[in-house]
């Protein structure tokens, strides 16, 4: 049943907040070196689905599994050190260490595991990645909002995850910075990363993702290419409303 | 390992030598203030290795001293005084662990009561075990002098800095410093939080442990309510932040002030030790909220920003 190169696979993931269904029966899969984006109107239950993923929820039904390893019953940090790694919808940094330390915290703990002079020299390394190498020394308050998103990717990145969970990162940046952004994410996809996005921003969507699962009430409405989905007519209903169908 | 390293370690070591010559010069008075400095730089330092990080603040260190206390207020009859102090640590430390298993889930304000309640429940059990036994205490005589104990609680400073040295540099004590500033992204960068933070609690239970063990022969009488005071506890956290919790060297900068404030404030105000002790802790949270090494911290990069303007 499920893809033979799948590195994640959800089936039948159900969570229930009391009466509420905020994620209902989702089953999918996500590919190697696959862009993934989870799209959908606001409260579908994109963020909930990566709260499930990244063990910040336990499902109360159904199975996650990474490369046939089940995640669904683990604590955050087994699944971190599984190698699925997130970044924060609201950027979550370690306000009294350094950017380089921030970023360490990912290196030493995360999938691989390093320490010493071998896990400061990979997280320069990826602060470089990001273009903050510079800013090594900073402390996160004194960073514009565009490189306290940097420095997040960065921790993650850090820890070589097998996949990358990104909570709407382009959300909240000016053009400018969407454009670096989006130049960003697609140097890692080039890398041939596996990532899963939340995103509103639809050229996002439409310039970096191999496929889409869109998302309403808790469901999966549709699955395909950008192209496909965002042409769907359930689609474009679930977001705009009947008439625009 | 680099260079300021080594030196650390080298002016520490100096420091601890030159400390350890009181005996000789100072009279009894200096002696017995040396005491009571090494025993509160001990339990502060063992105290912000776990607090100062994670910012729990613990107020069972009076459990784990007095179970210390009672340690060899009960064994020295039966087996000799140097396997006393590690027995005192193996039972502070699986106290602390179980407590640590307990309660470390819980958050803040839920913590501080917890371990206020544990000191005082181990104090009534202790108490309870005695009724039936008819004593009200028990009674530690050795023939170990004030300089011993002096001596002992020197040594286990020592310990105490170097083990907190290694912490520091280690993956758990950088684990620490994440917890501490973001659980979540603690847990979500693959640190297993829980347990990071109960084997770190057992450090000080351990150590106040050995320091109870180690001060009960220079009460010669022990009884519940000397061994279990809840002063015990306040001081400790007092002096901590006094010192400020950053800097491994922080408590024993408030250490040492404090011992001296407190000598004066029970020497000239006995009826009222309580009550300024409480004023004490308001001053000190007020004025100095990140203790003599924020203050110092903050002075020098005053004085760096001066000279880049010069």
């Amino acid at each position: 049943m499920r893809a033979p190169n799948a590195v994640l696979s959800l089936r039948g993931v159900t969570r229930r907040f009391g009466g509420l269904v905020a994620v209902n029966d989702m089953s999918f899969d996500v590919t190697e070196h696959e862009v993934m984006g989870l799209i959908g109107p606001n409260g579908s239950g994109k963020s909930t689905t990566l709260n499930l993923i990244s063990g910040a929820l336990a499902p109360n039904a159904g199975t996650i599994s990474l490369r046939g390893t089940p995640l669904s019953q683990l604590p955050a940090q087994d699944i971190a050190r599984k190698g699925v790694a997130r970044t924060f919808q609201l950027v979550r940094l370690l306000p009294s260490m350094t950017v380089l330390d921030n970023v360490k915290a990912g290196a030493v703990f995360g999938h691989r595991r390093r320490w010493g002079s071998e896990a400061d020299d990979h997280a320069m390394a990826m602060l470089e990645k990001v273009g903050l190498g510079r800013h090594a020394f900073a402390v996160p308050s004194q960073l514009t909002y565009i490189d306290t998103k940097r420095v997040e990717l960065a921790r993650v990145l850090a820890s070589d995850p097998k996949i990358l969970l990104l909570d709407e990162w382009l959300a909240g940046l000016n053009p400018t910075e969407l454009g670096q952004g989006i130049d960003l994410i697609r140097a890692l996809r080039e890398e041939g990363r596996t990532i899963i996005l939340v995103e509103h921003v639809m050229d996002a969507i439409r310039s970096l993702c191999d496929a889409c699962v869109v998302m309403a009430s808790g469901t999966k409405i549709a699955e395909g290419t950008p192209e496909a989905v965002l042409s769907d007519p359930e689609v474009i209903r679930a977001y705009l409303g009947d008439d625009d169908a | 390992m680099k260079r300021d390293a080594w030196q650390d370690l080298a002016l520490g070591a100096v420091l601890l030598a030159v400390a350890a010559c009181l005996p000789w010069f100072g009279g009894s008075y200096w002696l017995s203030i040396g005491v009571t400095i090494a025993m509160y730089t001990v339990l502060a330092t063992s105290w912000a290795l776990f607090s100062g990080p994670t910012h729990y603040i613990s107020l069972a260190t009076t459990a784990f001293f007095g179970i210390g206390t009672y340690t060899t207020g009960l064994g020295i009859d039966h087996l000799p005084y140097w396997v006393l102090l590690p027995i005192a640590g193996v039972l502070g430390a699986v106290l602390a662990g179980l407590v640590g298993l307990a309660t470390l889930r819980l958050s803040g304000v839920y913590f501080v009561i917890f371990t206020l309640g544990l000191a005082e429940l181990v104090r009534q059990i202790i108490t309870w075990v005695q009724n039936f036994s008819g004593q009200k205490g028990l009674y530690v005589l050795t023939d170990i002098t004030e300089a011993d104990i002096y001596w002992q609680l020197l040594g286990l400073a020592g310990i105490v800095f170097l083990g907190g040295w290694a912490i520091g540099r280690s993956r758990l004590g950088f684990a620490l410093r994440i917890i501490g500033d973001d659980e979540t992204v603690a847990r979500h960068s693959g640190i297993n939080t829980a347990r990071a933070k109960v084997i770190l609690f057992m450090v000080p239970g351990a150590v106040a442990a050995i320091a109870g063990a180690i001060l009960a022969p220079r009460y010669v009488y022990i009884e519940p309510l000397l061994a279990f005071t809840p002063m015990l506890s306040f001081q400790v956290v007092i002096m901590a932040l006094l010192g400020g919790t950053g800097r491994l060297w922080g408590p024993l900068v408030g250490v040492i002030p404090f011992t001296f404030l407190w000598e004066a404030i029970s020497a000239s105000f006995p009826n009222q030790t309580t009550l300024l002790l409480g004023l004490c802790f308001l001053l000190i949270v007020y004025l100095l909220p990140k203790g003599f090494v924020g203050l110092i911290e903050s002075v020098r990069r005053w004085a760096k920003s001066r000279e880049g303007y010069a």
